[in-house]
């Protein structure tokens, strides 16, 4: 068992194992649509698919389709208001978060 | 083959032989000539590794985990002051279960400021995680150093190891040391283990929060690991012994202690003058042993109640102190064999004061006289003060 | 070179779901930072608003491999992954990604360490102005006059300039750059990427919490800064200073948008409203500071020329 050049080997421990590592993965914090007071709606008409809101939403909840057409991720969207703020043609509004009845 | 080498010197050695990859180190005395052989190691081209000439001791042990994180085997160096200055790194870097080997040139603690030995840095970090052994001499800082490697990487372990060399008495004293081959070394020594890396790959992230249930769970797992090392300890020793010739007992060295009646603990290079001393005492009727601990973490509490439960006498000497309290060995040993013996406790050779075998042997000898006298002897805290101060009176304390 | 945003591929750059306050800067910043170098990166974040935004294990929130230390190591663990790295021949990038406080308190010795040995990593501040992990406290970087818990009545001192020191270590890249202009952003981080050495970067991040102001207001507060000529964007490398695209225009006095647009916005500068004598003074800092940029660029010696401007700002 010579190791000339540096081997690493990766391996389980053999005891109870409790450390703190983690993945990236979505709801680190739950399902943050939860927080919002208001929701981005998005006037698929007036969008010209500039990609600002995709480009400066601090959640990465603006999707793209095939297209390029902008949609919500309402799971994880916090409502900050960015992507209405900076869309120049003011194809989004932020309307007030309203229960409907489903969680 | 045998070199002559200092503490320090042996140390490089050893590292070398275990093939680091990245070193990070600050200099402080009397830990500075490791860095130094390390550096000149590398740069003549006789170790493959980079070495990080960091701007404290805090970004030394951070740069050593960052790089054993990244999946490379690392080492550091430090003592005393700069121990302290890293000690909140001491608890991430055992808590992420990184394994690293760090040396600690044990030095006392100002102020005012004192370089010689002393062991307060060391017992220092007893909770931290870290696996703590000490050495006695340079062949065993060498031995001991390569060992560490393997028990922290141990999958049953994964903990980082430190490996205590006295501050002058054994970094800057020469003494002939049997250097094990490097194929050698690379037979017994395995590829370096650990349970993660963090790289792209495996897209691991480490140390964000968790819930107060899990990270409860995460220091039984710490417990767990320091409670596997006791095996892993003897059983590398063992395995040392066998392919180099030395072994050196495991967590404690028993000398002359099974048929003893009395037996001194300790830790450290002055267990050399505490050897002399039992001559000293067997030639004179009492029948002295010594418990040397090697590892003060894992605690060896098994093995000293073992050795020990049933001995007319201990005289534990601790070359530090808790204020307030007494001497960490003597607190942790009284604790482990909870009133089965007579038990003294010694402060002795703080800041480097000398501690001659006639001291060792006088100390035992009184204490013998006082169980013989009194049958029943708990004495949490006794001075031997420096030669100069003999005749202070030592201050009453209200019990 | 620019890079039409529909080129981006269709992934997911960020990570929802995380524990960042809506309208975070640094969620933003962090999205940038994988547009512009993609998956070959790991990062390094001290004790801040990231590592809380990661969230809880067994999941993180940010979208990267992370070695999460101890908030006054960010810079050394960095050097030692990176060296590491490379002694297994990976060229993996290391970033620190660290606040103003891992950056210009508690972490600027590490920082400075790594800089002076020219440590291969890029090291990015994420400048939200003050402590906002723990409640808006006060660091180096707050502005003059700024509002937070431990500056009631405002803050005394003046900002720390970081990448004029880091000017003054005289190492291969620095670069400032806001949120608001992620496009600036991203080509500045895709040219540290390419140079050997180290890289500082310094980020503006407007925090909705900390400065109060209205969350959908982070990016445009991010140029407004610039526009204002209150922070400059530019880029220090091969020993010449050079200012960003963006901030061309914002040179000339004249063509600056009023200060009063950036301050009346943010409820930390209320106090600051009040008094025009501060607001004035606030203005002839922004004309001093472009005098100190005309200054590194006409230098032959730009590293030289800052620690001279950096002994005579007292």
């Amino acid at each position: 068992m010579t190791q000339e050049n540096s081997t690493l080997i990766i391996t389980e421990a053999e005891t109870y194992f409790a450390v703190p590592i983690s993945r990236p993965d979505f709801g680190s914090s739950g399902k943050t649509g939860s927080w919002r007071t208001e929701r981005p709606i998005i006037n698929e008409e007036k969008c010209t698919k500039c990609l600002y809101c995709w480009l400066y939403c601090p959640e990465d909840t603006i999707l793209r389709r095939q297209d390029d057409m902008v949609y919500v991720d309402y799971d994880y969207c916090k409502g900050c208001g960015i992507c209405a703020a900076v869309c120049p043609v003011n194809a989004i509004e932020m309307v007030p978060e309203v229960k409907t009845g489903e969680n | 083959m045998i070199k002559t080498l200092t503490g320090n010197y042996a140390v490089a050695e050893a590292a070398k032989l275990a093939r680091i990859k990245v070193t990070s180190a600050y200099p402080i005395t009397p830990q500075t000539t490791i860095v130094e052989k390390l550096s000149e190691m590398i740069e003549k081209g006789e170790l493959e590794a980079k070495m990080i000439r960091v701007e404290s001791e805090h970004s030394a042990l951070a740069a050593t985990l960052g790089a054993a994180a990244a999946g490379s085997r690392s080492f550091t160096a430090t003592a005393s002051h700069g121990l302290l200055y890293m000690h909140e790194v001491l608890w991430w870097t055992a808590s992420a279960r990184i394994p690293v080997v760090m040396a600690v040139a044990a030095r006392a603690i100002g102020a005012p400021w004192n370089i010689h030995v002393e062991h307060s840095d060391i017992v220092d970090q007893r909770d931290t995680g870290w696996i703590i052994g000490i050495a006695q001499e340079n062949q065993e800082v060498l031995d001991m150093t390569i060992q560490a490697f393997r028990i922290s990487e141990d999958p049953r372990v994964y903990l980082p190891v430190i490996v205590g060399l006295d501050g002058f008495i054994l970094t800057h004293t020469v003494a002939p040391v049997n250097v094990p081959d490097q194929k050698d070394i690379d037979n017994w020594l395995p590829p370096r283990m650990q349970p993660y890396v963090i790289t792209p790959e495996s897209k691991i992230a480490m140390g964000n929060m968790t819930s107060d249930d899990d990270y409860y769970m995460m220091r039984y797992s710490i417990q767990v690991g320091q409670e596997a090392a006791k095996k892993v300890i003897e059983e590398v020793d063992q395995s040392y012994g066998k392919a180099f010739g030395r072994y050196y007992g495991g967590l404690v060295e028993c000398y002359k202690c099974d048929d003893a009646d009395y037996v001194m603990v300790l830790m450290g290079s002055w267990a050399g003058d505490a050897k002399e001393a039992i001559k000293i005492l067997r030639e004179k009727g009492i029948n002295a042993g010594i418990a040397r601990i090697r590892f003060i973490r894992p605690w060896p509490a098994e093995i000293l109640r073992e050795k020990l439960y049933n001995k007319k006498g201990v005289l534990v000497f601790d070359r530090s102190i808790s204020f307030g309290n007494t001497g960490q060995l003597f607190t942790e040993l009284s604790s482990t064999l909870y009133g089965m013996t007579n038990i003294r406790g010694v402060i002795a050779g703080l800041g480097g004061v000398d501690v001659l075998p006639e001291d060792f042997a006088n100390e035992m000898i009184d204490f013998v006289n006082k169980v013989e006298e009194n049958g029943k002897v708990y004495d949490p805290i006794k001075w031997l003060f420096p030669m100069k101060y003999r005749n202070v009176k030592v201050e009453e304390v209200a019990s | 070179m620019p890079v039409r945003l529909s080129d981006f591929p269709r992934v997911r750059y960020g990570m929802p779901g995380n524990a960042a306050c809506p309208g975070c800067p640094e969620t933003m910043g962090l999205r940038y930072v994988k547009m512009a170098l993609g998956d070959n990166v790991v990062l390094v974040i001290p004790a801040g608003c990231s590592s809380v935004i990661q969230g809880y294990t067994p999941k993180s929130g940010i979208n990267f491999p992370i070695l999460n230390i101890v908030f006054a190591s960010a810079a050394s663990a960095a050097s030692g992954m990176q060296a590491a790295f490379e002694s297994q021949g990976k060229d993996t990038t290391v970033i620190v990604w660290a606040g103003d406080g891992g950056t210009g308190d508690i972490g600027f010795q590490a920082m400075s360490g790594a800089a002076e040995r020219n440590d291969n990593i890029i090291y990015i501040c994420a400048d939200n102005e003050a402590y906002m992990n723990t409640g808006i406290q006060r660091s180096s970087l707050t502005p003059y006059g700024a509002w937070t818990t431990t500056t009631w009545t405002g803050k005394k001192e003046h900002k720390k300039n970081i990448p004029m020191i880091m000017i003054a270590h005289d190492v291969p890249y620095v670069a400032t750059a806001t949120v608001g202009y992620p496009q600036d952003f991203i080509d500045k981080l895709r040219k540290a990427a390419k140079i050997k050495g180290f890289k500082y970067i310094h980020l503006l991040a407007p925090d909705p919490v900390g400065w109060k102001f209205d969350p959908s207001l982070t990016a445009k507060l991010g140029q407004l800064a610039v526009q204002t000529g209150l922070f400059p964007l530019y880029e220090y490398e091969n020993g010449k200073l050079t200012v960003s695209v963006f901030s061309r225009l914002y040179r000339k006095p004249e063509k600056r948008v009023p200060i009063i647009e950036y301050i009346k916005v943010q409820g930390r500068y209320a106090q600051l409203m009040k008094d025009p004598e501060k607001i004035k003074g606030l203005e002839e800092e922004i004309e001093r500071q472009w005098k100190w940029i005309d200054v590194l660029e006409k230098s032959s010696n730009p590293s030289n020329a800052a620690s001279q401007i950096i002994k005579e700002n007292k």
